[in-house]
């Protein structure tokens, strides 16, 4: 079988006493598209964090195309960070931000060559940035702005793209564009990790999902793994899922309560006779 | 007029002072622009406090000057880059200790030993009349060496400035460079002692890359912008030094903060008038840095 993209052999992390991720073991081969999911505090940034190599695994071995990272980044990796950590007042345009994915191509003189500057072009015109090029990256809209993120990527030519929440901070419609180009650029081979907070997108557009809470609770089709057993392993919740035509609908449990066993008036003079005017 | 701007000129020292000021300026706002966009604009201030600490060392032992502040300072920013990182206390707080610490080594040497005072109060408060030809030529070395720096550097550079953590991850050599550009804003920060007093030198460090990050939202234009803002701003203040004949490190900085004045007039003039026209503020320009404050 071909040597894995990602592998994870017996990994444990902690920043103290407290691992933050136990003895895990996973594979990502080429080709795949993968999301990993699990609630706040589940160790999902830090195990994205240990496959960049940005991390040292305590115990056991972090392989990236056969490589053993030990704390060292793979040059066949690009990261697509979350864009709430983007200090969006720095002084740089888009273009100037997707060239910083060639950094290990580039020369050494400030300036881009003609080569970097077609391929960097190429990019941003197939995830239809191209004519915000000059334009400050804060001039731009929350999905034009993960798309800079992931045009700086792509220029890295990678064999693993690693996104953390790239479809945080934006609207659903926008989340779905972002899902379908990664979809497009996984049927180009492109193999891709990605985190996620929203299990209804995980579970209608990712072909395959690890369920992480400190230990790998489940992997594999979220057909398979979105079943109320295990999403109430890896939350610790009261997790249901409801099926029809081919689509899966997750939620939480209602609590046996309504808002206004919180808030008695939670409508400020909705009892008064006379409706208050708009 | 003009013989009344050129008068100054047939003194070797305002000649020298000139030089010095100018290629200080330039040195200043150029480094200044990564002190500024990392959130350190303290560290100027810092470090050129540290720097005494090594220049009073270095005069006890009877050491060179230049070498004594560089290795004193440049072991300080380390010192204050390792703390930061790896005991995760906060910059201000690891710059405040050390280079405070560092100070008062130099505050100390000086109760113990208390012949050259005089001497002191030059590095504390600038004394840019003073330098003399090969002053000059360490500035100038350290201007070029800088600049060589940033050249081939500035890639990487402006990766690191703008995310550090993901900068790694693309394969820059983040503590390598971070070190490179440690020892060229310790050396830029002893080479300046003289020229702006040690009091003295954060202003100049951060008032130029502030003034150019209102006019541009290009790092290479805010980059330019800062060493022509930095350099003419010390011209200036240098021949108001002469002429009000006030310290040259304190007309420098004081020019600089009428500059920024006017900058903080223009751009809200600007905003006025884009209000006006209906356009939203932010495209026509931009606040100012996150921790781009004068003094934090």
């Amino acid at each position: 079988m071909a040597t894995p993209v990602v592998e994870l052999r017996d990994v444990t992390f902690g920043y103290g006493a407290t691992p933050v991720v136990e003895r895990i073991n996973l594979h990502l081969h080429h080709g795949q598209f993968a999301g990993l999911v699990g609630p706040s505090g589940a160790g999902k940034t830090t195990l994205l964090r240990l496959i960049l190599g940005s991390l040292t695994p305590t115990h056991g071995s972090v392989f990236v195309d056969g490589m053993d990272l030990k704390g060292k980044p793979s040059p066949c990796v690009a990261y697509v960070p979350q864009v709430e950590t983007i200090d969006w007042n720095f002084p740089v345009t888009v273009e100037q931000v997707v060239l910083m994915g060639r950094i290990r191509h580039m020369r050494r003189v400030p300036w881009p060559s003609r080569a970097d500057k077609d391929a960097s072009c190429e990019i941003m015109t197939r995830l239809g940035i191209a004519d915000k090029a000059q334009r400050h990256i804060r001039d731009l809209s929350g999905g034009q702005q993960q798309r800079v993120f992931l045009a700086r990527a792509l220029l890295a030519q990678p064999d693993l793209l690693v996104l953390d929440e790239p479809t945080a901070g934006v609207d659903m419609k926008t989340q779905e564009n972002i899902l379908h180009l990664l979809a497009e650029l996984n049927c180009t081979g492109m193999t891709i990790l990605m985190t996620t907070h929203d299990l209804n997108s995980a579970a209608n557009h990712l072909p395959w999902v690890f369920c992480l809470n400190r230990r790998l609770i489940a992997a594999g089709r979220p057909d398979d793994v979105f079943v109320e057993s295990t999403l109430n392993e890896t939350y610790r919740g009261n997790i249901v899922t409801y099926r029809t035509n081919g689509i899966i609908f997750i939620a939480e449990q209602p609590h046996h309560h309504t808002v206004r066993d919180i808030i008695p008036h939670p409508v400020p003079g909705e009892h008064d006779d006379k409706r208050r005017p708009c | 007029m003009l013989d009344q701007l050129l008068q100054p000129f047939q003194f070797e020292f305002f000649r020298n002072g000139l030089l010095a000021a100018l290629m200080v300026g330039a040195l200043c706002g150029m480094i200044g622009v990564y002190v500024v966009l990392r959130n350190m604009s303290y560290i100027g201030h810092g470090l050129s406090h540290a720097a005494f600490g090594g220049a009073v060392a270095a005069y006890v032992m009877q050491w060179n000057f230049y070498i004594g502040a560089g290795l004193w300072g440049f072991a300080a920013a380390l010192l204050i880059n390792q703390t930061t990182r790896r005991y995760k206390i906060g910059a201000d707080a690891a710059i405040g200790i050390i280079t405070t610490a560092s100070f008062a080594v130099g505050v100390a040497l000086i109760s113990r030993v208390r012949k050259f005072t005089t001497n002191f109060e030059a590095a504390l408060f600038g004394n840019v009349l003073g330098v003399r030809s090969d002053d000059v030529l360490v500035i100038a070395f350290t201007l070029a060496f800088a600049a060589l720096i940033i050249f081939f550097f500035y890639k990487q550079l402006l990766f690191i400035t703008f995310d550090r953590d993901v900068a790694r991850i693309y394969g820059v050599r983040v503590e390598w460079v971070d070190t490179l550009l440690s020892f060229v804003l310790a050396a830029t920060i002893i080479v300046s002692m003289q020229t702006l007093g040690v009091t003295l030198i954060a202003a100049a460090i951060v008032i130029p890359p502030i003034v150019a990050r209102m006019l541009t939202d290009s790092f290479s234009k805010m980059m330019l912008l800062a060493v022509v803002i930095g350099a003419l701003n010390a011209v200036v203040g240098m021949y108001v030094s002469f002429i009000v004949d006030v310290a040259s490190g304190a007309s420098i900085v004081l020019t600089g903060a009428l500059l920024f004045v006017a900058s903080l007039v223009v751009r809200s003039l600007r905003m006025r008038a884009a209000k006006r026209a209906g356009q939203v503020a932010s495209d026509v320009l931009l606040p100012l840095p996150s921790g781009g404050e004068l003094f934090e």
